[in-house]
């Protein structure tokens, strides 16, 4: 009578082992523990959805629980980064980028103190959980603000190397991560740069660069395209910023075309920061901004709206076969 | 005079009373002095907190002349950064940064401005200017100082109108619950902000009830008795076992030692003519308080 009948049941509590993908945060930050870092964890009434609760279990003394208090949260990491401490404060990324853009600007950035901000969910990845947790505008806000690099691992293999790579970063670094469900793009891990895009693919018809989440299904669709015959190219952009100008570059000089996919407003994001470059080169390429067309995502589990908006390997090789024919 | 930061009794002596008077007058003298580079700035914010910086700056705090960087220094920060201006001179006058960097102050290139700017200024330990971050700053450092086996405190001084933001009561939650007993937040409850007077505005009353509600120690001060800040804050720091935080609500008068500044909320921002300058530093030579 206490207990589920069925072992397919879980509560919120067993996410950790519902979704092992959710353990690569902790198990990152507890690698950099043991290497004597003076590393803190906070988030905001979180830990069993970013998978802190690990951390949390092992190191409860290097644990903060802020309760639902994101602004307080960061403001107090900034006060924690300022007397030495390598703070990691994670939150959903529409709350963090969002609700906290000023905490962020004022005493994270401008401050150039070291704070990583974990923004998780980010996308639509929240599928049916709506609008207030979709978060389609933090590439673009994060961007915008100075001193902050931004970086959206694939899967997580490459979070745990872009921790890793972040421990001497002496700048603040927006983390964008999934929900832990992400395929794996990276089987092995591998040594991560930041600012330095990864080349998967050359390409003289098309080059998709990619960013995040959508990296596994566009590389899929990559895949799927050159299996078809015509020569495609793949970038993962890991670092939105500062973005890898050169990997641009050389993609445009390989192909006339070029297609960008994230999952994020096709304003001011992956797209965007492309287009600056392109542009400011005076580059004659035709750019394809793929994502959410400025509009606010349906109501739907993710993977439907990953397929409604394009956003799959399907998807993404049907918007890059209509830019091969000319279509659009 | 040296700093004394001794403590050798709870109650300051006559000379060391006599000494953190005259710091004070220093920091109103000066901050009439900056505005004047500057042709406009917050007098009467630094008025009604001089002595409050003075206790802290010359007695409650443990730092050591010209190293600003010292890593077990007391930190302090405030909430109401448009005060910045009364304090650069105390950082000038402890050796934390060149006195004659006060002679640029505001200048295209100088690292005073009207907030303070952590990144510019040896000696600020927190950035503001954004009104309702320093609490949540400051139990953030108050609760790394302890993760790090260190001693210090951190020192948190905010405006009364500042209790209207959200995210002090997100900080008043989160340092009660996480007994930060080495963090000391000040409130300069001088009564007004910009658009007038803080309880015409949206009430914030009743202060102390509410600071023990949230599970706060709670203090009342009047903030120009300089001898009764100083022994307060002495007995605060003699509890180094102490697993609540303190909130001092400091009773102040926004504009303190100027007689029409003391009266007319619209000095929150101004600008004295050198002949009104005059009149004003003549009124706070006489101050006897």
């Amino acid at each position: 009578m206490n207990k589920p009948l069925s072992d397919k049941s879980w509560q919120y509590r067993q996410l950790n082992a519902v979704t092992p993908g959710l353990d690569a945060l902790s198990d990152a930050l507890i690698e950099l523990v043991a290497a004597g870092e003076p590393i803190v964890a906070g988030t905001a009434d979180l830990q069993y959805s970013n998978g802190l609760a690990k951390f949390h279990a092992l190191h409860p003394d290097r644990f903060v629980q802020f309760g639902i208090s994101e602004q307080n949260m960061v403001s107090a990491a900034a006060g924690m980064a300022a007397v030495g401490m390598k703070p990691y404060v994670a939150t959903f990324a529409s709350f963090l980028a969002l609700l906290c853009c000023e905490q962020i600007r004022m005493d994270v950035a401008y401050s150039k103190l070291p704070v990583r901000l974990i923004g998780h969910h980010a996308g639509i990845s929240l599928g049916f959980y709506g609008t207030s947790h979709h978060a389609t505008e933090d590439l673009a806000i994060m961007r915008s603000i100075a001193n902050l690099t931004v970086i959206a691992p694939a899967d997580g293999n490459q979070l745990k190397e872009v921790i890793k790579a972040a421990n001497d970063y002496p700048h603040p670094i927006y983390i964008r991560i999934q929900r832990g469900r992400d395929p794996e793009v990276y089987a092995q891990r591998q040594p991560f740069t930041i600012g330095k895009a990864i080349s998967h693919y050359s390409g003289t018809d098309l080059m998709i660069i990619a960013t995040g989440s959508t990296v596994h299904p566009a590389l899929e669709a990559t895949r799927a395209l050159r299996a078809a015959g015509a020569s495609v190219g793949f970038l993962d952009m890991a670092t939105v910023k500062p973005i890898d100008r050169d990997a641009i570059l050389d993609a445009a000089g390989q192909s006339p075309r070029i297609l960008t996919v994230e999952e994020h407003n096709v304003l001011g994001g992956l797209g965007g920061a492309v287009a600056e470059v392109l542009a400011s080169e005076g580059l004659p390429v035709k750019l394809t901004r793929h994502g959410i067309y400025d509009e606010y995502s349906l109501i739907a589990p993710p993977t439907h709206l990953y397929a409604h908006y394009e956003l799959d390997a399907k998807g993404i090789e049907a918007r890059a076969t209509r830019l091969l024919e000319g279509r659009a | 005079m040296e700093i004394t930061g001794g403590r050798n009794s709870l109650r300051p002596t006559d000379e060391e009373i006599a000494f953190l008077k005259d710091r004070a007058k220093f920091c109103r003298l000066e901050t009439i002095r900056l505005i004047e580079i500057a042709k406009v700035g917050h007098y009467t914010s630094v008025f009604s907190a001089a002595e409050l910086f003075s206790a802290l700056y010359y007695d409650a705090m443990d730092l050591r002349r010209g190293e600003p960087k010292w890593e077990d220094r007391d930190r302090f920060m405030m909430g109401k950064g448009h005060a910045a201006v009364g304090l650069f001179p105390l950082l000038a006058d402890l050796d934390f940064i060149d006195r004659d960097v006060l002679d640029g102050y505001t200048r295209l290139g100088n690292p005073l401005g009207d907030h303070p700017d952590m990144t510019k200024v040896p000696g600020i330990d927190f950035s503001s200017g954004s009104i309702g971050h320093a609490l949540s700053a400051g139990c953030g450092m108050a609760l790394a100082g302890r993760m790090l086996g260190k001693d210090f405190y951190t020192y948190v001084m905010i405006g009364d109108g500042e209790l209207q933001e959200g995210q002090v009561w997100e900080a008043a939650l989160f340092g009660a619950h996480n007994g930060l007993g080495k963090l000391i937040g000040i409130i300069d409850r001088n009564g007004y902000q910009l658009d007038g007077s803080v309880d015409d505005i949206i009430g914030v009353e009743p202060i102390v009830e509410k600071w023990q509600a949230f599970g706060w120690e709670t203090h009342v001060v009047d903030g120009h008795d300089v001898a009764a800040v100083a022994t307060l804050l002495r007995t605060l720091k003699a509890d180094r076992e102490r697993t609540r935080p303190v909130m001092i609500i400091a009773e102040t008068v926004k504009g303190k030692g100027v007689s029409y500044m003391e009266t007319e909320p619209g000095w929150h921002l101004g600008y004295l003519d050198p002949s009104d300058a005059a009149r004003a530093i003549a009124e706070i030579e006489a101050m006897e308080i």
